[in-house]
């Protein structure tokens, strides 16, 4: 069978609608929110801060925690209890590993940053848009960063490569999910996942799409960072 | 770090303004959405001054409780989420989310705001859940008053799902609203020594004496009271601070009602 | 000869993580940013500064990292064998020595708390800051005291500042004009105290400096808006 035309008639390389916001929780040190379709992602940074208990302190370096929660009204369904889960302890990792590289935490000593992430709503490409939020939640918190970091989830459904599944493609039966995170000056990939069945060249051709679709919510993040300080500039 | 001492606080309050210029019994500005996640059944964001929140409803189909084999259920379950304080850590919710969630539970609860009895499909074996969820995202005080306003307007924000029998197929919804009959609002009263003040910042909540949480119906009656706090309070206090509860109330609903 | 390909952003332009600010290698990158080969990067959100050929990045956010000689106003959170633990807002927390408290003599067996509380809060002098990021503070000279009463707000700590001024041009501006003490610490802690309405206008101009600092005419538009809060 052939995918035609997608459920939501994008095209096969088009994202969803997409939206960035930068200090929207005024309590953190740095915060963002990041929508693209009907997924919405707010993150928050609290920290370089003390790290408690002190047996986890590390005088080498900082380190950085991740706390991914979909509210239990987000999801598709029933309710969902709220609390961690197997899924949300392997996002937090997953989260972490995509962001690590760019974060320069020798400067933190002893210290901890925590990123929460909380998703009000959601239609899959969850833990991608919980990266591309984070990492504008981490600049904004003035954190020593190499790179931000964006991320998509690209797929398979039948026979197509599309970018940007929403969550009738993420559910298909016969389809591929592959979310994956890049670091935007070097063009390295720091997440990668695959559920599904693919080639080594459908690999590499959703590799070469998701560069290109997180350099478009790259541009949104870079704005996003501006426009948070235009004011303070004067225009 | 954000700190005022005792003294600062009641002269304050002598002068008869908060820290922030508010008259005593004057809250902060609110924002009340509706609609705000279309994966619930019914939800809200509020915005009292900058404290944020979102309350959520979902519906499911379960069995009755033993006592009410007529009538649906209800379950308020509140969350002080990490990304809204500094103070607030992970894990489950604590004594703080915890009665917070009861005293909301309780105002609509008691108020019968939900026809209970319309939620019933066959009696003994299925009725209708309301499962009320908030969910803090920026916590600056106020947030009692905050989530019971938000969860009203979630639930005015309600609509049934499609269902067979006992299945629910939660990707069609129906027109048909959850069966409002009562709007009520709960108006949190703070004393500092011989002060009565609502909405208090942070920086002031940590100096109150005691508090109390009035929930107050559109009839004017009280369906729901909470003390919190250690000092005491005389019955001359109750009074002046449920009288306060008349006043802004209605003020209040304004907000949800639009 | 090979001609070197050079390209800069504009000063006071801003940048994010990661984005190219200037390109040739006559440019020496300072604080703030970083050299890729050819090109000199952002290592944080912030205001490019270029001077000559140094390019700096000016932090618009971020927490207060403690350095020496800052006048700091912290929290008395315990109270240890020989000195006391300071919050100052941060990572990380200072130890006040016994013999940096203050200059008169404390006696071997003394209660530490008459001197110090839990929960009292003080203006101090950070006077020693380790690789490891310990760090002591002093409250030995003048100036240096346990505050009493008044409040205390959150500032951002890079405004810290343009919240003094030159000279302390501006918090003297404000002191004047509402009649209220201040004391601002470099960690982004202002304390204040005055009469409540005094206090008020205190801190909304604070917070319009904070909000305000980069565009010109600050000194004008703050005395503007006292002098309009006066009336």
């Amino acid at each position: 069978m052939a995918y035609e035309k997608r459920f939501d008639e994008r095209g096969f390389d088009e994202l969803r609608p997409i939206e960035a916001k930068v200090g929207v929780v005024k309590n953190a040190s740095g915060s963002a929110l990041f929508k693209i379709g009907k997924t919405v992602a707010i993150a928050a940074v609290y920290g370089p801060r003390e790290l408690h208990p002190k047996f986890l302190q590390n005088p080498q370096t900082g380190i950085l925690r991740i706390n991914y929660n979909m509210m239990p009204f987000s999801g598709h369904g029933e309710r969902v209890r709220p609390g961690g889960s197997r899924r949300s302890k392997e996002i937090n990792m997953v989260i972490q590993n995509a962001l690590l590289p760019v974060i320069n935490l020798k400067e933190y000593p002893n210290a901890v940053v925590d990123v929460y992430v909380e998703l009000p709503q959601t239609d899959a490409g969850t833990r991608c848009a919980a990266i591309v939020a984070a990492a504008m939640a981490l600049a904004d918190a003035g954190v020593m960063m190499k790179d931000l970091v964006s991320a998509v989830a690209v797929g398979k459904v039948e026979d197509k490569i599309v970018v940007d599944l929403i969550y009738e493609e993420d559910s298909y039966e016969h389809g591929s999910d592959v979310p994956i995170a890049i670091l935007p000056n070097s063009g390295k990939v720091s997440l990668l996942q695959m559920d599904g069945d693919i080639t080594p060249e459908d690999l590499q051709l959703m590799i070469a799409k998701a560069k290109i679709a997180c350099q478009k919510i790259y541009d949104v993040q870079k704005a996003a960072l501006k426009e948070r300080f235009k004011k303070t500039q004067g225009d | 770090m954000t700190h005022t001492t005792r003294e600062n606080l009641l002269a304050s309050f002598k002068a008869g303004v908060h820290l922030d210029g508010r008259k005593l019994t004057e809250y902060r500005s609110i924002t009340v959405r509706k609609s705000v996640t279309r994966s619930a059944e019914g939800s809200a964001h509020i915005l009292l001054g900058e404290t944020e929140l979102y309350v959520g409803v979902k519906l499911g189909i379960e069995k009755p409780y033993p006592d009410t084999p007529e009538q649906g259920n209800l379950m308020v379950n509140a969350e002080l989420r990490p990304i809204s304080c500094e103070k607030f850590e992970v894990g489950p919710p604590g004594d703080e989310a915890v009665e917070l969630a009861r005293v909301v539970d309780r105002g609509i609860r008691e108020s019968h705001a939900i026809d209970t009895h319309a939620l019933c499909i066959t009696p003994r074996e299925a009725v209708w859940s309301v499962m009320i969820d908030v969910c803090t995202v920026n916590a600056t005080g106020g947030l009692i008053d905050a989530s019971g306003l938000a969860a009203l307007a979630a639930l005015l924000d309600t609509t049934f799902p499609k269902n067979t029998d006992t299945i629910v197929h939660y990707e069609e919804r129906t027109d048909k609203a959850l069966p409002i009959d009562s709007y009520p609002v709960p108006v949190t009263v703070y004393k500092f020594g011989e002060y009565l003040v609502v909405d208090p910042l942070p920086e002031e909540e940590e100096h109150a004496d005691a508090r109390l949480t009035i929930a107050m119906t559109e009839r004017n009656t009280i369906c729901a009271l909470q003390k919190g706090g250690v000092s005491p309070l005389t019955a001359d206090e109750i009074l002046a601070m449920i009288d306060i509860a008349l006043k802004r109330a209605p003020e209040l609903r304004k907000h949800v009602l639009r | 000869m090979k001609t070197e390909q050079t390209s800069i952003v504009e000063d006071k332009t801003i940048a994010v993580p990661g984005e190219v600010i200037a390109q040739g290698m006559g440019f020496i990158p300072s604080t703030g940013t970083y050299r890729e080969n050819e090109n000199i990067h952002a290592a944080r959100l912030g205001v490019v500064s270029v001077d000559g050929k140094v390019i700096k990045l000016i932090p618009l956010s971020g927490t207060y990292l403690p350095k020496l000689n800052d006048r700091i106003i912290g929290k008395i959170i315990d109270v240890l064998m020989t000195g006391w633990r300071i919050e100052l807002r941060g990572p990380y927390s200072a130890v006040m020595p016994l013999k940096e408290a203050t200059s008169s003599f404390v006696p071997r067996n003394a209660d530490l708390t008459q001197y110090f509380a839990l929960g009292d809060w003080v203006v101090g002098k950070i006077v020693n800051v380790t690789s490891q990021k310990l760090i002591d503070v002093s409250m030995k000279a003048p100036g240096l005291h346990k505050l009493k009463g008044g409040q205390v707000i959150e500032v951002n700590a890079q405004k810290v500042p343009r919240i003094i001024g030159k000279e302390g041009s501006m918090i003297s501006l404000i002191r004047e004009a509402t009649g209220c003490n201040m004391i601002v610490g470099q960690n982004g802690l202002v304390w204040l105290d005055g009469e409540p309405q005094a206090q008020l206008h205190a801190v909304e101009a604070i917070r319009k400096i904070e909000d305000e600092a980069h565009l010109p005419g600050l000194t004008e538009r703050i005395t503007a808006f006292l002098q309009g809060k006066s009336e």
